[in-house]
């Protein structure tokens, strides 16, 4: 089931949490929802979930709309805080969630079987939620998501207190299961979406500001390619002039004079890799060190939503 | 089994899992019992094979139970957090609300069932009234009925336990005692309301063996009211 957000608002009070935004998600597409604190991607997915009413615009799911339908039993939600009934054992609260989204009776244990297995409980299943650390917490809260093998998975921020390995773990889960479903999943940590998510959106404020793959994204923030260049040999501020005389060249830092290090950011859409190195050769220096510089999606981010 | 069962079965687990549920039993019946059978106007200086006493003393002490089970109800639920979960499955907030009723029933119905004995033993001790018995049991089960959703109403309009239960108390005492009390300073139209407002006359014409259709529909319309007020609460959320 695909889902397709149209023109959708929503404020709290005066307040505009989410403004005017529109975006499609297809079956086996797993889209990273970015943003600081506060940029409307929770009360999006809320919306989403039907917890939330929608102000104006729409969500369709399946091409059904959120308001009419009763499309609750195809999505699978990890809420936030991950909210569980502490008092209850791993089990119980699995079949609990199970039966309330209307699975069969003969199903179930089945299902949970496998969901233990998949998110890794088998050894805390008969614990009661009080009793687990906050990675299994985290678990659970993603079993009880796909206890029911929903069409649409909504995940608010799945990996928070997760350790590395659990973290890497959970992410090949998504991304295995993001083959066949569509799959939302909200989140601070960058290197977090690069790995997991086919498309990323970035929100800022309430409005879109980016939305593609991460190379898309690289690519539009940074046009100009950046080197960082060692050079043995010469006199720094020779070098320095020369480099800043070459025409694919825009502009040049001395980064560290006594080690002739420097960074060259060339002209938009043009590489200088080829004059620089024509250059050293011609001049008899020696070029020991350059490093292309990739902007970070951290950057992309900064710049997106800094302002 | 549909979702307001599954619902109402995990409350009640839930019940008994915290001790909720024993130590309500068993204070029910401990009060009760004593004023039943060991304190004041107890059976044996009636001199009368009937639960008078018993239906006199349970309707005050499940007045201040029933606030004390469904306190935690919904306020918990939104105090955690656990209700977003509710209420992104596959179900209404109708049924959420009609599942936790139905779970509070269960809970005032087995401290009732165990009040059995009472029963048993009045009947080795004279002729019964059964018709009178019969009829205050069920007056008790729809005063709890009632009592439950302005529990279920005080604890929706918070996530605070303790509020839940002073509001439930504060809105209850009215159906308990105050409209009574009003009725008898007001006069004409003023009077007649009150009177109909009042829980206790409707409880103790039920209570003296007499089932007026009048009764049961207004415990049945308080009930209602209650609850769909509850559900406006959950549903508008912002």
């Amino acid at each position: 089931m695909d889902i397709k957000i149209q023109q959708l608002s929503k404020s709290y009070g005066t307040q505009k949490a989410v403004d005017d935004i529109s975006f499609e998600v297809k079956p086996g597409e797993i889209l990273g929802f970015l943003g600081p604190n506060g940029a409307g991607k929770t009360t999006t997915m809320k919306m989403i979930t039907s917890y939330l009413e929608l102000d104006q615009g729409d969500i369709l799911i399946g091409g059904k709309s959120v308001k009419g339908g009763d499309l609750k039993k195809y999505i699978g939600y990890l809420p936030e805080h991950n909210p569980l009934y502490l008092d209850m054992p791993v089990l119980d609260y699995l079949a609990f969630c199970a039966a309330l989204q209307g699975m069969e009776k003969s199903e179930i244990p089945n299902r949970i079987r496998q969901m233990v297995r998949q998110c890794g409980l088998d050894l805390e299943k008969h614990k009661f939620i009080r009793e687990l650390s906050k990675g299994y917490r985290q678990r659970v809260g993603l079993a009880q998501a796909m206890i029911h093998d929903p069409e649409v998975l909504i995940l608010d921020e799945p990996t928070t207190g997760l350790d590395p390995n659990q973290i890497v773990e959970i992410r090949e889960l998504i991304k295995s299961l993001g083959k066949e479903k569509t799959v939302i999943l909200s989140t601070h940590i960058l290197p977090e979406v690069e790995a997991t998510c086919d498309r990323i959106l970035i929100i800022n404020k309430g409005k879109i500001v980016a939305d593609g793959t991460s190379d898309l994204l690289r690519k539009k923030a940074q046009g100009q390619q950046i080197l960082q260049l060692r050079i043995e040999d010469g006199e720094t501020n020779a070098i320095f002039q020369r480099l800043q005389d070459l025409a694919s060249v825009n502009s040049v830092d001395i980064l560290n004079p006594a080690e002739n290090r420097f960074e060259v950011q060339s002209v938009l859409n043009e590489s200088s890799n080829r004059a620089i190195f024509e250059l050293c050769v011609k001049n008899n220096w020696v070029l020991s060190e350059a490093i292309p510089l990739e902007t970070k999606l951290e950057d992309i981010f900064r710049d997106l939503t800094m302002n | 089994m549909s979702p307001v069962g599954v619902i109402a079965k995990r409350e009640v687990a839930s019940y008994f899992d915290s001790l909720i549920a024993y130590i309500i039993i068993v204070a029910f019946l401990g009060f009760t019992g004593f004023f039943t059978w060991l304190y004041g106007s107890d059976i044996f200086m009636r001199k009368q094979a009937d639960l008078a006493a018993f239906f006199g003393v349970a309707r005050w002490t499940l007045f201040f139970f029933i606030p004390a089970i469904t306190m935690r109800q919904l306020a918990e639920e939104k105090k955690t957090g656990t209700i977003e979960l509710l209420l992104t499955k596959a179900i209404s907030e109708r049924q959420i609300i009609l599942g936790k009723f139905l779970s509070c029933l269960i809970m005032v119905g087995l401290a009732l069932l165990f009040t059995l004995p009472y029963y048993i033993t009045l009947t080795q001790l004279g002729n019964v009234d059964h018709g009178a018995i019969i009829s205050g049991y069920f007056g008790l089960l729809l005063m709890s009925a009632a009592y439950i959703s302005i529990g279920l109403f005080a604890s929706s309009i918070t996530n605070n336990q303790i509020v839940a239960f002073l509001v439930a108390l504060f809105i209850s005492i009215f159906f308990q005692l105050l409209f009574d009390i009003m009725s008898s300073g007001a006069s004409g139209f003023m009077a007649e309301l009150f009177t109909t407002l009042s829980l206790s006359r409707h409880y103790d014409s039920i209570v003296r063996g007499v089932l007026d259709s009048k009764d049961i529909i207004y415990f049945v319309s308080l009930t209602l009211f209650w609850l769909m007020l509850a559900e406006l609460n959950i549903r508008t959320r912002n």
